[in-house]
Protein backbone atom coordinates (compact mmCIF):
# COMPACT_ATOMS: atom_id res chain seq x y z
CA UNK A 1 0.00 0.00 0.00
CA UNK A 2 0.83 3.51 -0.47
CA UNK A 3 3.09 4.04 2.84
CA UNK A 4 3.77 7.72 2.15
CA UNK A 5 4.09 10.88 0.31
CA UNK A 6 6.86 13.19 0.03
CA UNK A 7 8.42 16.13 -2.60
CA UNK A 8 10.99 15.39 -4.77
CA UNK A 9 12.04 18.99 -5.83
CA UNK A 10 9.61 21.47 -6.08
CA UNK A 11 7.33 20.08 -8.94
CA UNK A 12 6.96 16.25 -7.90
CA UNK A 13 5.73 13.66 -5.55
CA UNK A 14 7.51 10.61 -4.59
CA UNK A 15 5.19 7.90 -3.40
CA UNK A 16 6.54 5.35 -1.68
CA UNK A 17 5.28 1.70 -1.35
CA UNK A 18 7.69 -0.17 0.79
CA UNK A 19 10.89 -1.20 0.92
CA UNK A 20 9.92 -4.76 -0.22
CA UNK A 21 10.37 -5.60 -4.21
CA UNK A 22 8.04 -7.78 -4.80
CA UNK A 23 5.25 -8.76 -7.62
CA UNK A 24 2.46 -7.10 -4.36
CA UNK A 25 4.19 -4.10 -3.62
CA UNK A 26 4.78 -3.57 -7.75
CA UNK A 27 1.08 -4.48 -8.30
CA UNK A 28 0.16 -1.71 -6.05
CA UNK A 29 2.66 0.58 -8.03
CA UNK A 30 1.01 -0.20 -11.06
CA UNK A 31 -2.70 -0.14 -9.91
CA UNK A 32 -2.20 3.86 -8.58
CA UNK A 33 -0.45 4.23 -12.22
CA UNK A 34 -3.10 2.91 -14.16
CA UNK A 35 -6.12 5.11 -12.23
CA UNK A 36 -3.68 8.30 -11.88
CA UNK A 37 -3.67 7.82 -16.07
CA UNK A 38 -7.29 7.62 -16.26
CA UNK A 39 -8.38 10.37 -14.04
CA UNK A 40 -6.08 12.93 -15.90
CA UNK A 41 -5.93 15.29 -13.24
CA UNK A 42 -5.03 18.88 -14.53
CA UNK A 43 -1.33 19.84 -13.84
CA UNK A 44 -0.09 16.34 -13.95
CA UNK A 45 3.06 16.61 -16.49
CA UNK A 46 4.39 12.80 -15.68
CA UNK A 47 3.72 9.29 -13.70
CA UNK A 48 6.73 7.43 -13.25
CA UNK A 49 6.25 4.05 -11.80
CA UNK A 50 8.72 1.45 -10.15
CA UNK A 51 9.10 -1.31 -8.05
CA UNK A 52 8.09 0.43 -5.56
CA UNK A 53 7.99 3.90 -6.34
CA UNK A 54 5.68 6.37 -7.91
CA UNK A 55 6.62 9.53 -9.20
CA UNK A 56 4.00 12.36 -9.93
CA UNK A 57 5.62 15.05 -11.75
CA UNK A 58 3.68 18.31 -12.15
CA UNK A 59 3.44 21.86 -13.78
CA UNK A 60 4.37 24.42 -10.95
CA UNK A 61 2.32 27.07 -12.98
CA UNK A 62 -0.84 24.95 -12.20
CA UNK A 63 -0.65 22.94 -9.15
CA UNK A 64 1.81 22.72 -6.80
CA UNK A 65 3.07 19.94 -3.49
CA UNK A 66 0.34 20.63 -0.91
CA UNK A 67 -2.92 20.95 -2.99
CA UNK A 68 -1.80 17.67 -5.16
CA UNK A 69 -0.55 15.81 -2.24
CA UNK A 70 -4.11 16.13 -0.79
CA UNK A 71 -6.28 15.08 -3.68
CA UNK A 72 -3.88 12.43 -4.31
CA UNK A 73 -4.38 11.42 -0.95
CA UNK A 74 -8.14 11.21 -0.70
CA UNK A 75 -8.57 9.25 -4.08
CA UNK A 76 -10.13 5.95 -3.88
CA UNK A 77 -8.64 3.35 -6.59
CA UNK A 78 -10.11 0.26 -7.55
CA UNK A 79 -8.02 -2.84 -7.90
CA UNK A 80 -6.82 -3.31 -11.99
CA UNK A 81 -8.50 -6.60 -13.70
CA UNK A 82 -6.33 -9.04 -13.30
CA UNK A 83 -7.10 -10.73 -16.34
CA UNK A 84 -5.28 -7.46 -18.26
CA UNK A 85 -2.08 -8.56 -17.94
CA UNK A 86 -0.94 -9.88 -21.03
CA UNK A 87 1.29 -13.27 -21.63
CA UNK A 88 4.15 -11.51 -24.52
CA UNK A 89 6.33 -14.67 -25.72
CA UNK A 90 9.37 -13.01 -27.29
CA UNK A 91 12.01 -14.98 -29.19
CA UNK A 92 15.50 -14.67 -28.28
CA UNK A 93 18.87 -16.33 -29.67
CA UNK A 94 21.57 -17.53 -27.74
CA UNK A 95 24.12 -18.06 -30.44
CA UNK A 96 27.77 -17.39 -29.08
CA UNK A 97 27.60 -13.68 -31.42
CA UNK A 98 24.90 -12.38 -28.94
CA UNK A 99 25.29 -14.26 -25.60
CA UNK A 100 28.40 -12.00 -24.49
CA UNK A 101 28.34 -12.97 -20.87
CA UNK A 102 27.07 -16.65 -20.62
CA UNK A 103 30.59 -17.42 -20.26
CA UNK A 104 31.74 -15.60 -17.63
CA UNK A 105 27.95 -16.37 -16.13
CA UNK A 106 29.26 -19.90 -16.34
CA UNK A 107 32.59 -20.06 -14.81
CA UNK A 108 31.10 -17.92 -11.87
CA UNK A 109 28.22 -19.18 -11.26
CA UNK A 110 29.79 -22.65 -11.94
CA UNK A 111 27.07 -24.45 -13.89
CA UNK A 112 27.12 -25.53 -17.72
CA UNK A 113 25.96 -23.03 -20.24
CA UNK A 114 22.94 -25.02 -21.40
CA UNK A 115 21.98 -25.72 -17.42
CA UNK A 116 21.95 -21.27 -17.67
CA UNK A 117 20.07 -21.46 -20.47
CA UNK A 118 17.49 -23.96 -19.64
CA UNK A 119 17.08 -22.26 -16.26
CA UNK A 120 15.83 -18.91 -17.75
CA UNK A 121 13.90 -19.71 -21.09
CA UNK A 122 9.98 -20.69 -21.09
CA UNK A 123 9.18 -19.63 -17.51
CA UNK A 124 6.94 -16.14 -17.21
CA UNK A 125 8.19 -13.35 -15.76
CA UNK A 126 6.89 -10.02 -14.54
CA UNK A 127 7.43 -7.00 -15.79
CA UNK A 128 7.75 -4.50 -13.25
CA UNK A 129 8.18 -1.32 -15.02
CA UNK A 130 9.64 0.27 -18.28
CA UNK A 131 12.02 2.88 -18.50
CA UNK A 132 15.81 4.58 -18.18
CA UNK A 133 15.99 4.33 -22.30
CA UNK A 134 12.76 4.07 -24.55
CA UNK A 135 10.70 1.16 -23.62
CA UNK A 136 13.01 -0.87 -21.61
CA UNK A 137 11.38 -3.69 -19.37
CA UNK A 138 12.60 -4.90 -16.34
CA UNK A 139 11.22 -8.39 -15.48
CA UNK A 140 11.82 -10.45 -12.93
CA UNK A 141 12.03 -12.89 -11.00
CA UNK A 142 15.02 -14.93 -12.34
CA UNK A 143 15.67 -18.33 -10.77
CA UNK A 144 17.78 -17.86 -8.18
CA UNK A 145 20.67 -20.28 -9.17
CA UNK A 146 21.68 -17.83 -12.19
CA UNK A 147 21.17 -14.65 -10.42
CA UNK A 148 24.81 -12.44 -9.99
CA UNK A 149 25.61 -8.58 -10.05
CA UNK A 150 26.34 -6.81 -12.77
CA UNK A 151 29.41 -5.91 -14.64
CA UNK A 152 32.34 -3.77 -12.61
CA UNK A 153 32.83 -1.73 -15.98
CA UNK A 154 29.54 -1.34 -17.79
CA UNK A 155 29.95 -1.89 -21.64
CA UNK A 156 30.45 1.21 -23.39
CA UNK A 157 27.51 -0.46 -25.60
CA UNK A 158 25.61 -2.76 -25.21
CA UNK A 159 23.94 -3.84 -28.88
CA UNK A 160 20.38 -3.37 -29.47
CA UNK A 161 17.72 -6.39 -28.46
CA UNK A 162 20.58 -7.56 -26.09
CA UNK A 163 18.77 -9.54 -23.47
CA UNK A 164 20.17 -9.34 -20.15
CA UNK A 165 19.92 -10.41 -16.62
CA UNK A 166 21.23 -8.94 -12.87
CA UNK A 167 20.52 -9.75 -9.78
CA UNK A 168 16.40 -11.07 -9.71
CA UNK A 169 15.79 -9.32 -12.84
CA UNK A 170 16.53 -9.70 -16.63
CA UNK A 171 15.60 -6.53 -19.06
CA UNK A 172 15.85 -5.81 -23.21
CA UNK A 173 18.22 -3.10 -24.57
CA UNK A 174 15.46 -1.32 -26.90
CA UNK A 175 18.42 0.60 -28.25
CA UNK A 176 22.07 0.20 -28.34
CA UNK A 177 23.12 1.89 -25.34
CA UNK A 178 25.39 1.63 -22.42
CA UNK A 179 25.12 -1.17 -19.91
CA UNK A 180 26.66 -3.31 -17.11
CA UNK A 181 24.05 -6.34 -17.28
CA UNK A 182 25.10 -9.58 -18.28
CA UNK A 183 23.96 -10.29 -21.62
CA UNK A 184 23.15 -14.03 -22.40
CA UNK A 185 21.17 -13.62 -26.03
CA UNK A 186 19.36 -11.51 -28.22
CA UNK A 187 15.95 -10.53 -29.70
CA UNK A 188 15.06 -10.18 -33.36
CA UNK A 189 11.55 -8.31 -32.27
CA UNK A 190 11.06 -4.33 -31.84
CA UNK A 191 10.38 -4.02 -28.13
CA UNK A 192 9.73 -0.04 -28.60
CA UNK A 193 8.16 0.85 -32.33
CA UNK A 194 7.78 5.19 -32.56
CA UNK A 195 5.25 4.48 -35.78
CA UNK A 196 2.89 3.31 -33.36
CA UNK A 197 2.06 6.15 -30.69
CA UNK A 198 -0.85 4.99 -29.64
CA UNK A 199 0.85 1.78 -28.04
CA UNK A 200 4.86 2.39 -29.30
CA UNK A 201 6.00 -0.58 -26.32
CA UNK A 202 5.05 -4.34 -26.38
CA UNK A 203 5.73 -5.20 -23.27
CA UNK A 204 3.98 -2.89 -20.11
CA UNK A 205 4.46 -2.44 -16.53
CA UNK A 206 1.90 -5.65 -15.08
CA UNK A 207 2.61 -7.56 -18.71
CA UNK A 208 4.26 -11.33 -18.08
CA UNK A 209 7.10 -12.00 -20.90
CA UNK A 210 8.03 -16.01 -21.58
CA UNK A 211 11.33 -15.92 -23.77
CA UNK A 212 11.30 -18.80 -26.29
CA UNK A 213 14.70 -19.57 -28.28
CA UNK A 214 15.45 -19.38 -31.71
CA UNK A 215 18.26 -20.68 -33.32
CA UNK A 216 20.34 -17.80 -36.21
CA UNK A 217 18.07 -18.40 -39.38
CA UNK A 218 14.93 -18.13 -37.44
CA UNK A 219 16.70 -14.91 -35.57
CA UNK A 220 17.64 -13.36 -39.53
CA UNK A 221 13.94 -14.39 -40.71
CA UNK A 222 12.57 -12.10 -37.51
CA UNK A 223 14.58 -9.34 -37.60
CA UNK A 224 13.22 -6.14 -36.98
CA UNK B 1 2.34 17.22 -43.78
CA UNK B 2 4.93 14.96 -46.54
CA UNK B 3 8.33 16.97 -46.67
CA UNK B 4 8.32 16.50 -50.54
CA UNK B 5 5.06 18.68 -50.44
CA UNK B 6 7.52 21.57 -49.23
CA UNK B 7 10.07 20.83 -52.21
CA UNK B 8 9.75 24.35 -53.28
CA UNK B 9 9.45 26.56 -50.73
CA UNK B 10 12.40 27.90 -48.33
CA UNK B 11 14.56 25.86 -46.90
CA UNK B 12 18.10 26.48 -45.31
CA UNK B 13 21.38 23.91 -46.69
CA UNK B 14 23.51 23.45 -43.70
CA UNK B 15 27.27 23.82 -44.72
CA UNK B 16 28.41 23.47 -41.05
CA UNK B 17 26.15 22.13 -38.84
CA UNK B 18 27.79 22.74 -35.60
CA UNK B 19 28.22 21.18 -32.47
CA UNK B 20 24.82 20.10 -31.28
CA UNK B 21 21.61 21.65 -33.38
CA UNK B 22 18.35 20.13 -32.91
CA UNK B 23 14.98 21.67 -33.85
CA UNK B 24 13.05 21.95 -30.10
CA UNK B 25 9.57 23.14 -29.01
CA UNK B 26 8.42 23.00 -25.05
CA UNK B 27 8.95 19.24 -24.74
CA UNK B 28 6.84 16.73 -24.51
CA UNK B 29 4.27 15.31 -21.37
CA UNK B 30 3.36 11.98 -20.22
CA UNK B 31 5.65 9.53 -21.56
CA UNK B 32 8.49 9.05 -19.03
CA UNK B 33 6.57 5.93 -18.32
CA UNK B 34 7.75 4.09 -21.31
CA UNK B 35 11.33 5.81 -21.27
CA UNK B 36 11.07 9.01 -23.00
CA UNK B 37 11.82 12.08 -21.30
CA UNK B 38 11.01 15.65 -21.01
CA UNK B 39 13.50 17.47 -23.71
CA UNK B 40 12.17 20.56 -24.76
CA UNK B 41 14.66 23.77 -25.25
CA UNK B 42 17.13 23.62 -22.08
CA UNK B 43 16.80 27.61 -21.58
CA UNK B 44 12.74 27.89 -21.89
CA UNK B 45 12.80 31.92 -21.08
CA UNK B 46 15.40 32.40 -24.36
CA UNK B 47 13.69 30.07 -26.43
CA UNK B 48 10.07 31.60 -25.82
CA UNK B 49 11.30 35.29 -26.01
CA UNK B 50 12.76 33.97 -29.63
CA UNK B 51 8.93 33.34 -30.83
CA UNK B 52 7.65 36.27 -29.26
CA UNK B 53 9.85 38.60 -30.98
CA UNK B 54 8.37 36.89 -34.38
CA UNK B 55 5.13 36.56 -33.77
CA UNK B 56 4.96 33.40 -33.74
CA UNK B 57 2.70 30.76 -31.33
CA UNK B 58 4.94 30.42 -28.16
CA UNK B 59 5.63 26.77 -28.22
CA UNK B 60 6.46 26.88 -32.35
CA UNK B 61 9.05 24.69 -33.69
CA UNK B 62 13.02 26.86 -33.35
CA UNK B 63 16.59 25.91 -33.85
CA UNK B 64 18.39 25.13 -30.72
CA UNK B 65 22.78 25.12 -30.77
CA UNK B 66 24.95 24.40 -28.40
CA UNK B 67 28.93 26.23 -28.27
CA UNK B 68 29.10 26.94 -32.05
CA UNK B 69 25.86 26.61 -34.35
CA UNK B 70 25.58 26.25 -37.29
CA UNK B 71 26.26 28.22 -41.04
CA UNK B 72 23.64 27.74 -43.58
CA UNK B 73 22.31 29.01 -46.59
CA UNK B 74 19.12 30.39 -47.42
CA UNK B 75 17.60 29.37 -50.69
CA UNK B 76 13.93 30.32 -52.21
CA UNK B 77 12.76 32.47 -49.74
CA UNK B 78 12.68 35.71 -47.44
CA UNK B 79 11.98 35.16 -43.80
CA UNK B 80 12.12 37.25 -40.84
CA UNK B 81 14.58 35.14 -37.83
CA UNK B 82 15.68 36.35 -34.90
CA UNK B 83 18.45 34.87 -32.57
CA UNK B 84 18.36 34.60 -28.70
CA UNK B 85 20.95 33.72 -25.98
CA UNK B 86 24.42 35.30 -25.84
CA UNK B 87 25.55 34.82 -29.31
CA UNK B 88 27.54 35.92 -31.92
CA UNK B 89 26.48 35.87 -35.24
CA UNK B 90 27.20 37.52 -38.71
CA UNK B 91 24.61 37.79 -41.93
CA UNK B 92 26.60 37.14 -45.29
CA UNK B 93 24.52 38.97 -47.69
CA UNK B 94 24.53 37.39 -51.45
CA UNK B 95 26.68 39.80 -52.75
CA UNK B 96 29.23 38.88 -49.76
CA UNK B 97 28.82 42.25 -47.15
CA UNK B 98 28.87 41.09 -43.75
CA UNK B 99 26.32 42.29 -41.10
CA UNK B 100 26.87 41.81 -37.61
CA UNK B 101 24.37 40.23 -35.88
CA UNK B 102 22.08 41.30 -32.97
CA UNK B 103 20.69 39.32 -30.75
CA UNK B 104 16.52 39.89 -29.39
CA UNK B 105 16.00 41.56 -32.60
CA UNK B 106 14.41 40.23 -35.68
CA UNK B 107 16.27 40.85 -39.19
CA UNK B 108 15.41 39.80 -42.67
CA UNK B 109 16.90 36.75 -44.96
CA UNK B 110 16.48 36.89 -48.44
CA UNK B 111 17.31 34.22 -51.12
CA UNK B 112 20.75 33.19 -50.75
CA UNK B 113 21.91 35.11 -48.00
CA UNK B 114 23.96 33.12 -45.24
CA UNK B 115 23.75 32.62 -41.91
CA UNK B 116 26.42 31.91 -39.77
CA UNK B 117 26.33 31.31 -36.00
CA UNK B 118 29.87 31.56 -34.69
CA UNK B 119 29.35 31.13 -31.04
CA UNK B 120 27.30 31.57 -27.62
CA UNK B 121 29.58 33.32 -25.52
CA UNK B 122 30.30 32.52 -21.53
CA UNK B 123 26.40 30.09 -22.27
CA UNK B 124 25.59 26.88 -23.96
CA UNK B 125 22.98 27.56 -25.91
CA UNK B 126 21.22 29.75 -28.09
CA UNK B 127 17.93 29.77 -30.30
CA UNK B 128 17.15 30.57 -33.98
CA UNK B 129 13.79 31.04 -34.54
CA UNK B 130 11.93 32.01 -38.29
CA UNK B 131 8.98 33.58 -39.00
CA UNK B 132 5.94 30.73 -38.42
CA UNK B 133 8.79 28.30 -37.16
CA UNK B 134 10.79 25.18 -39.10
CA UNK B 135 9.10 22.23 -40.14
CA UNK B 136 8.80 20.06 -37.63
CA UNK B 137 8.14 16.44 -37.13
CA UNK B 138 5.44 15.72 -34.23
CA UNK B 139 4.99 12.89 -32.17
CA UNK B 140 3.25 13.08 -28.69
CA UNK B 141 2.51 16.87 -29.20
CA UNK B 142 6.44 17.62 -29.98
CA UNK B 143 8.51 18.33 -32.65
CA UNK B 144 11.60 17.91 -30.06
CA UNK B 145 14.31 15.76 -30.84
CA UNK B 146 15.29 13.05 -28.72
CA UNK B 147 18.36 11.80 -30.13
CA UNK B 148 18.48 8.72 -27.48
CA UNK B 149 14.87 7.56 -28.63
CA UNK B 150 15.78 8.68 -32.16
CA UNK B 151 12.04 10.57 -32.23
CA UNK B 152 10.98 14.13 -32.96
CA UNK B 153 12.00 16.24 -35.54
CA UNK B 154 14.76 15.05 -38.25
CA UNK B 155 14.39 11.29 -37.59
CA UNK B 156 15.69 12.07 -33.78
CA UNK B 157 19.00 13.33 -34.94
CA UNK B 158 21.23 16.24 -34.77
CA UNK B 159 21.60 18.35 -37.96
CA UNK B 160 24.42 16.87 -40.10
CA UNK B 161 26.38 18.85 -42.76
CA UNK B 162 24.28 19.29 -46.23
CA UNK B 163 21.09 18.71 -44.66
CA UNK B 164 18.39 20.47 -45.69
CA UNK B 165 16.35 22.43 -42.85
CA UNK B 166 12.75 23.23 -43.71
CA UNK B 167 10.54 25.98 -42.47
CA UNK B 168 7.07 26.23 -42.36
CA UNK B 169 5.15 27.94 -45.10
CA UNK B 170 5.23 31.26 -44.85
CA UNK B 171 3.69 34.01 -46.60
CA UNK B 172 4.74 37.35 -44.36
CA UNK B 173 7.25 38.91 -42.19
CA UNK B 174 7.56 40.41 -39.31
CA UNK B 175 7.71 43.59 -37.73
CA UNK B 176 10.78 44.89 -36.74
CA UNK B 177 10.66 43.71 -32.88
CA UNK B 178 13.35 44.05 -30.13
CA UNK B 179 14.41 43.87 -26.69
CA UNK B 180 16.45 45.02 -24.42
CA UNK B 181 17.57 41.43 -22.37
CA UNK B 182 20.51 40.72 -20.95
CA UNK B 183 21.02 36.94 -19.36
CA UNK B 184 21.37 37.34 -15.76
CA UNK B 185 24.20 35.25 -14.10
CA UNK B 186 23.56 33.33 -10.77
CA UNK B 187 25.80 33.56 -7.93
CA UNK B 188 24.04 29.41 -6.59
CA UNK B 189 21.95 27.09 -7.93
CA UNK B 190 19.37 26.88 -5.21
CA UNK B 191 18.63 23.37 -4.64
CA UNK B 192 15.64 21.29 -2.43
CA UNK B 193 17.04 18.02 -0.56
CA UNK B 194 16.63 15.01 -2.36
CA UNK B 195 14.97 11.91 -1.12
CA UNK B 196 17.82 9.92 0.10
CA UNK B 197 19.63 13.09 2.09
CA UNK B 198 20.25 11.16 5.17
CA UNK B 199 22.37 8.43 3.03
CA UNK B 200 25.29 11.19 3.20
CA UNK B 201 27.38 11.87 6.10
CA UNK B 202 27.35 15.40 8.09
CA UNK B 203 30.77 15.77 6.69
CA UNK B 204 29.63 15.37 2.94
CA UNK B 205 26.67 17.40 3.42
CA UNK B 206 28.65 20.38 4.40
CA UNK B 207 31.03 19.47 1.98
CA UNK B 208 28.52 19.98 -0.92
CA UNK B 209 26.94 23.03 0.05
CA UNK B 210 30.25 24.86 1.19
CA UNK B 211 32.26 23.64 -1.87
CA UNK B 212 32.34 24.87 -5.49
CA UNK B 213 32.05 22.00 -8.07
CA UNK B 214 33.53 22.84 -11.72
CA UNK B 215 30.84 21.80 -14.39
CA UNK B 216 32.70 19.08 -16.24
CA UNK B 217 33.49 18.55 -19.98
CA UNK B 218 31.31 15.06 -20.02
CA UNK B 219 27.96 17.44 -20.01
CA UNK B 220 25.48 17.44 -22.55
CA UNK B 221 21.52 17.62 -23.06
CA UNK B 222 21.11 14.48 -20.69
CA UNK B 223 23.23 15.79 -17.86
CA UNK B 224 25.64 17.74 -16.21
CA UNK B 225 28.81 16.12 -14.42
CA UNK B 226 30.56 17.32 -11.66
CA UNK B 227 34.04 18.01 -10.25
CA UNK B 228 35.16 18.73 -6.78
CA UNK B 229 35.57 17.33 -3.49
CA UNK B 230 34.17 13.84 -3.23
CA UNK B 231 30.67 13.55 -1.54
CA UNK B 232 30.89 10.87 1.19
CA UNK B 233 27.93 7.99 0.86
CA UNK B 234 27.76 5.98 4.32
CA UNK B 235 24.67 4.13 3.59
CA UNK B 236 24.31 2.96 -0.03
CA UNK B 237 25.54 3.99 -2.61
CA UNK B 238 23.20 1.87 -4.85
CA UNK B 239 18.99 2.36 -4.41
CA UNK B 240 16.13 0.55 -6.52
CA UNK B 241 16.24 1.97 -9.39
CA UNK B 242 13.08 4.38 -9.54
CA UNK B 243 12.21 7.27 -11.80
CA UNK B 244 13.55 10.37 -12.09
CA UNK B 245 13.25 14.25 -13.14
CA UNK B 246 15.06 17.11 -14.82
CA UNK B 247 16.91 18.96 -11.95
CA UNK B 248 17.55 15.45 -9.64
CA UNK B 249 21.11 15.44 -8.56
CA UNK B 250 22.53 11.65 -7.94
CA UNK B 251 25.69 10.72 -6.50
CA UNK B 252 26.76 7.58 -7.70
CA UNK B 253 29.72 5.65 -5.51
CA UNK B 254 32.73 7.74 -7.30
CA UNK B 255 31.32 10.64 -5.27
CA UNK B 256 30.99 12.90 -7.80
CA UNK B 257 27.64 14.59 -8.33
CA UNK B 258 25.39 14.52 -11.85
CA UNK B 259 22.65 16.31 -12.55
CA UNK B 260 19.66 15.31 -14.58
CA UNK B 261 19.21 17.44 -17.21
CA UNK B 262 16.24 17.49 -19.93
CA UNK B 263 17.14 14.20 -21.82
CA UNK B 264 17.93 11.78 -18.71
CA UNK B 265 17.25 8.57 -18.61
CA UNK B 266 14.20 7.98 -17.04
CA UNK B 267 15.27 5.57 -14.43
CA UNK B 268 18.19 5.78 -12.26
CA UNK B 269 19.43 3.83 -9.30
CA UNK B 270 21.79 6.18 -7.52
CA UNK B 271 21.34 8.51 -4.33
CA UNK B 272 19.53 11.12 -4.44
CA UNK B 273 21.75 14.21 -2.15
CA UNK B 274 19.61 17.12 -3.67
CA UNK B 275 16.97 18.72 -6.54
CA UNK B 276 17.40 22.11 -8.38
CA UNK B 277 14.21 24.56 -8.13
CA UNK B 278 12.67 24.86 -11.14
CA UNK B 279 13.09 28.60 -11.26
CA UNK B 280 17.01 27.74 -11.68
CA UNK B 281 16.99 25.59 -14.11
CA UNK B 282 17.52 27.96 -17.38
CA UNK B 283 20.05 29.64 -15.68
CA UNK B 284 21.59 26.63 -14.77
CA UNK B 285 21.50 24.80 -17.99
CA UNK B 286 23.64 27.81 -19.38
CA UNK B 287 26.72 26.90 -17.15
CA UNK B 288 29.43 25.77 -19.54
CA UNK B 289 32.14 23.29 -18.70
CA UNK B 290 35.22 25.05 -16.30
CA UNK B 291 32.64 27.10 -14.70
CA UNK B 292 32.15 26.96 -10.85
CA UNK B 293 29.16 25.73 -9.56
CA UNK B 294 28.12 26.08 -5.59
CA UNK B 295 24.47 25.15 -4.23
CA UNK B 296 22.26 26.84 -1.68
CA UNK B 297 20.25 24.94 0.37
CA UNK B 298 16.36 26.26 0.38
CA UNK B 299 12.71 25.44 1.84
CA UNK B 300 9.94 24.29 -0.64
CA UNK B 301 8.03 27.13 0.29
CA UNK B 302 10.83 29.28 -0.93
CA UNK B 303 11.15 27.58 -4.22
CA UNK B 304 7.63 27.64 -4.69
CA UNK B 305 7.77 31.63 -4.37
CA UNK B 306 11.02 31.68 -6.48
CA UNK B 307 9.32 30.20 -9.30
CA UNK B 308 6.19 32.76 -9.01
CA UNK B 309 8.72 34.87 -9.53
CA UNK B 310 10.62 33.66 -12.01
CA UNK B 311 7.34 33.24 -14.17
CA UNK B 312 6.11 36.78 -13.67
CA UNK B 313 9.51 37.77 -14.77
CA UNK B 314 9.35 35.95 -18.00
CA UNK B 315 5.60 37.11 -18.21
CA UNK B 316 6.63 40.92 -18.14
CA UNK B 317 9.50 40.03 -20.30
CA UNK B 318 7.16 38.72 -23.56
CA UNK B 319 4.49 41.41 -22.72
CA UNK B 320 7.52 43.88 -23.36
CA UNK B 321 7.34 42.54 -26.64
CA UNK B 322 4.75 44.31 -28.66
Amino acid sequence: MLKNISNLGDAALYCDFGDQINIETNLHVIKYFKNLQKLNLKGITNITPSYNKLIISFDLSIINYENLKKKIKNLNFKEIEKNKSKIIKIPICIDNEFSLDLNRLSKKLKIEKDKIIQSFINKEYFCYMTGFIAGMPFLGDINSNIRLERLETPRVKVPKGSVGITEQFCNIYTFESPGGWNIIGNTPIKIFDKSNEENPIKINPGDRVIFCEINKDEYFKLNE
Amino acid sequence: MNISNLMNKAYFDIIRPGIHSTLQDLGRNNQYHIGIPFSGSMDKRNYLISNKLLGNKLNECSLEFAYQGPLMKLNFGKVSAVITGNVTFNIIRKNSEIDKGICYQNFILNDGDKLDIISTNRSVYGYLSIKNGFFGEYIWNSCSVNTKAKIGSNNGEKFGVNQKVYLNENKSLSDLRKINYSNSKIEYIRVLKGTNFNFFSEEAKKTFFSNEFTVSKLTDRMGMRLEGPNIENLKETNIRSEGLIKGVIQVPADGNPIIMLSDHGTIGGYPKIAVVISADYDRLTQLTPGSKIKFKLVELSEAENLFKLYEIETENILNQIR
